[in-house]
């Protein structure tokens, strides 16, 4: 039987793991609606209340996906890791609490306002729910990016009788590792976004045939494709930038997670960049390895002469393979997100359109996001073992014994359930770009939302703002 | 007053106030999400039409709903670490359970409307079941609370006659609420439902009483000492009075010629069916509000009845003080906007119409 530490790293993993897809999504996304919507009552181009309306339904089940998944982690915190609370409560319960109450409760109101109360307000009000929606989950990400960096780069406490007490709460919530983490994640629910409404776009662009650039669907899946694709090309090249500056601040504060991302074993100048290796932990040495000689001192410490500290150095150092391969993941998927957006960028400007292969190539990618982001994730969580909040205290310091036996028996009803959840989820998507098609085809603008004048949804240019609602938003 | 300000924020008051803001979220929790989890678990026996009207009239507020328990579980979690480790750890089972209910239900919700067509009676089937499963398993949680967690046959079976208790409770609270958001038939048959939960919550509240003065002496000596039992009795005397008055109103309700049609419906007896369409519910916050202010004498001042007192359990004075200085400014925005949101969605039930 597996012991109490591998249990309850396992159950925490998995659902963590399934809990951070939902927000990764909404937290762009609840921006991309407000973008959408204030589009709409720019230019008054039923496209854009087309594509409201359609990633509004998405918005709104990857919500509640979110949500109660993120119930399970309120029990978990205390059932699976005591230790944790015990020794750095004074720390992170604020951080949570501070999480619930600011963001919990406004999201969620809101959201009830933004998806029901589309008859019932005024636009402005209803405009107001979408931004305070996005303010939100927004929020929620920044306290609980806050609290994990702080795991990683603690710092503005001092350790009274074994557990952290808070001396400076600006050194807690600006420590080192916070803004560069924030803007990685951010930028990465960007990137996870722009994909997601590229690739379904794509799909349904494809569904319709090359040909349809004039009926209502046909119009929505360009405008969403394009919108995907000019997002993906934007946000790329500063997520690789971004991303490089959160890389070199690891280094400063856990250089053994960069030793072990790039496969350093001993310390050594012209430390090579790895393309390909098998790292070998009971050797301690890289099997198969490919490499370009002096690439990582180059990208870590500009300098290709540059000394890299090795693990050897370490007294303790995280597992290398899952940080190793989990890293090349990451890099590798940014890698093609970064082609296939340009190259889109570069056939929209100069065909104004995109080609059938690109399109199905975007459509492989739909989830590339969500894969980008999870191995990102077990790069920094993996890459911080053995510490759960680095120097302060062990993983293995903070679980419970008791709990063991009672996760054993639970886990495996979790994950069932997780995978049936999570092929409902990817497969409703798919169904709800198909529907969109005939919904929109049929009599546009009719399905869904009642009270939107037909007069608006025949005619896609010259429409007053105003229209969409009493009030007139913006 | 400033004295009153030192205490809340000294070594004594705090965990005290943090007891009480846990105990209020979780007040809340129960009223709210309770007449959402019982309308799924009612909906579950009737046709595709009204499970749509009933399914609508919780949309907008299901979700901020379920962010109480959030809460109460987080105040938990960050005041009282040690009482939320040991008192989760031992109802590791009933809260895995719940969870697997709250999941199911929540994504049902979306589900039901998005998946294809022919999936949409399975997902109703999935909210129904997961109302259920979660209304149960906190009926359970709250008996085994109730006799601190022992093990034995007896208080196995209080704790199943008790998860039964508090889903009749919950169910009563979904019809209460159906009573006052819909109408006509869905109206009718919560009537008829609302009805028959009354005698089975009454039974559940007396069952409570009478077992929880002997589960410790403490609790025993709490309540039957004079000359504090002659202003206790009021507790269940008020009860009972809430219970008769809801019973009574009921019975009004299924009267068939409560509602008059046509033209004859002037603005008085518009008003006094209103009245009496939302009275239900309210009597029915009243009768949660009296018997979660008994358990709450009971178990002050103890987190884990008879075993860790809040001082025991709480976290650090500065932490707390400031999580009490957000709940401060917070929690009256979050009042403010939710009390918007009921403005909003006030009256009737609309055609379901989510966007």
């Amino acid at each position: 039987m597996l012991d109490a530490l591998v249990l309850a790293r396992i159950q925490f993993a998995a659902n963590i793991s399934f809990h951070i897809l939902f927000p990764t999504i909404t937290i762009a996304l609840g921006w991309c609606l407000l973008f959408f919507k204030l589009r709409y009552h720019k230019t008054g181009r039923m496209v854009w209340m087309d594509l409201y309306r359609f990633w509004v339904k998405i918005f709104a089940l990857t919500f509640a996906l979110g949500v109660v998944s993120g119930i399970t982690m309120s029990f978990q915190f205390g059932t699976n890791w005591p230790g944790f609370m015990e020794t750095v409560g004074n720390v992170a319960g604020p951080l949570l609490a501070y999480e619930v109450l600011t963001a919990f409760f406004l999201e969620a109101t809101f959201l009830g306002i933004m998806l029901f109360g589309f008859n019932r307000v005024p636009g402005w009000v209803h405009t107001l729910a979408t931004v305070l929606v996005a303010v939100g989950t927004t929020a929620s990400a920044f306290w609980i990016i806050v609290l994990n960096s702080w795991m990683h780069t603690p710092q503005g406490f001092e350790m009274i009788n074994g557990v952290a007490h808070v001396t400076s709460w600006r050194e807690v919530i600006f420590n080192p590792s916070m803004p560069y983490r924030l803007t990685h994640m951010l930028l990465a629910s960007g990137l996870t976004v722009a994909f997601l409404i590229a690739g379904l776009s794509a799909w349904r662009k494809l569904k319709l045939g090359s040909g349809d650039n004039h009926s209502e669907a046909g119009l929505a899946s360009r405008a969403g494709l394009r919108f995907g694709v000019i997002l993906g090309a934007v946000l790329i090249p500063i997520q690789i930038f971004v991303g490089d500056l959160h890389g070199l601040n690891t280094l400063e504060h856990q250089p053994e997670k960069i030793a072990a991302m790039e496969g350093v074993w001993e310390t050594q100048s012209r430390a090579p960049l790895l393309l390909f290796a098998v790292p070998n932990e009971a050797e301690k040495r890289n099997d198969y390895a490919v490499g370009i000689p002096g690439g990582a001192s180059l990208i870590l410490k500009h300098d290709i002469n540059a000394e890299i500290q090795g693990l050897n150095s370490f007294e303790s150092h995280p597992p290398v393979l899952p940080v190793f391969f989990g890293f090349r993941i990451m890099v590798g998927i940014g890698v093609l997100m970064l082609l296939l957006a340009w190259v889109g960028a570069w056939q929209l400007w100069r065909r104004g359109d995109t080609t059938p292969l690109l399109e199905k190539a975007l459509v492989l990618m739909t989830f590339s996001g969500w894969v980008a982001t999870l191995s990102g994730w077990y790069v920094t969580e993996i890459g911080r073992q053995p510490w759960l909040v680095q120097g302060v205290l062990t993983t293995a310091d903070s679980v419970s014994a008791v709990i063991a036996p009672k996760i054993a028996t639970t886990l495996i009803i979790y994950l069932g359930l997780y995978a049936f959840l999570l092929i409902a989820y990817i497969s409703t998507l798919f169904h709800l770009s198909g529907k969109g098609i005939k919904a929109m085809g049929e009599s546009a603008g009719m399905a869904g939302v009642k009270g939107l004048p037909e007069l608006v949804a025949k005619n896609d240019s010259a429409v007053k703002p105003n229209t969409l609602n009493e009030g007139g938003a913006v | 007053m400033s004295e009153l300000f030192q205490w809340v924020f000294s070594e004594t008051g705090l965990p005290l106030v943090f007891l009480g803001l846990m105990g209020i979220s979780m007040l809340i929790y129960a009223v709210l999400d309770g007449y959402d989890l019982g309308v799924g678990i009612l909906m579950a026996t009737r046709p595709e039409a009204e499970r749509d009207t009933m399914i609508a009239s919780i949309g907008p507020f299901w979700d901020a709903n379920e962010t109480w328990l959030v809460l109460g579980v987080g105040i938990l979690l960050v005041a009282f670490p040690i009482a939320h480790g040991q008192v989760f750890g031992a109802l590791y089972f009933p809260v895995s359970l719940m969870l697997v209910g709250l999941i199911l239900r929540g994504v049902a919700f979306d589900f039901r409307a998005k998946s294809k067509a022919k999936y949409k009676h399975r997902w109703d089937v999935l909210f129904s079941l997961g109302s259920l499963v979660a209304a149960l398993t906190q009926g359970y949680m709250l008996g085994k609370y109730i006799v601190g967690f022992s093990d034995g046959a007896g208080a196995m079976l209080f704790s199943i006659i008790s998860a039964v208790c508090v889903t009749a409770a919950y169910v009563l609270m979904g019809a209460s609420w159906l009573i006052m958001k819909t109408e006509n038939g869905v109206q009718a048959r919560a009537v008829n439902v609302a009805r028959i939960m009354v005698p089975v919550v009454l039974a559940g509240l007396v069952l409570v009483s009478v077992v929880n003065p002997f589960v410790s002496e403490r609790i025993f000596d709490r309540w039957f000492v004079w000359p504090q039992v002659a202003l206790l009795a009021l507790l269940p005397i008020a009860t009972l009075a809430l219970l008769f008055a809801l019973w009574q109103r009921l019975g009004a309700l299924g009267q068939p010629d409560v509602r008059h049609t046509g033209a004859n419906q002037s603005a008085t007896s518009l008003r006094r069916l209103w009245l009496l369409e939302t009275t239900p519910f309210i009597l029915c916050i009243g009768v949660f509000v009296l018997a979660f202010a008994g358990l709450a004498y009971s178990f002050y001042p103890y987190i884990i009845p008879g075993t860790m007192t809040v001082w025991d359990a709480a976290s650090a004075r500065e932490s707390l003080t400031i999580i009490l200085w957000g709940c401060f400014f917070v929690l009256p925005a979050i009042a403010g906007y939710t009390a918007l949101s009921y403005w909003i969605f006030r009256g009737k039930t609309r055609s379901l119409s989510y966007v």
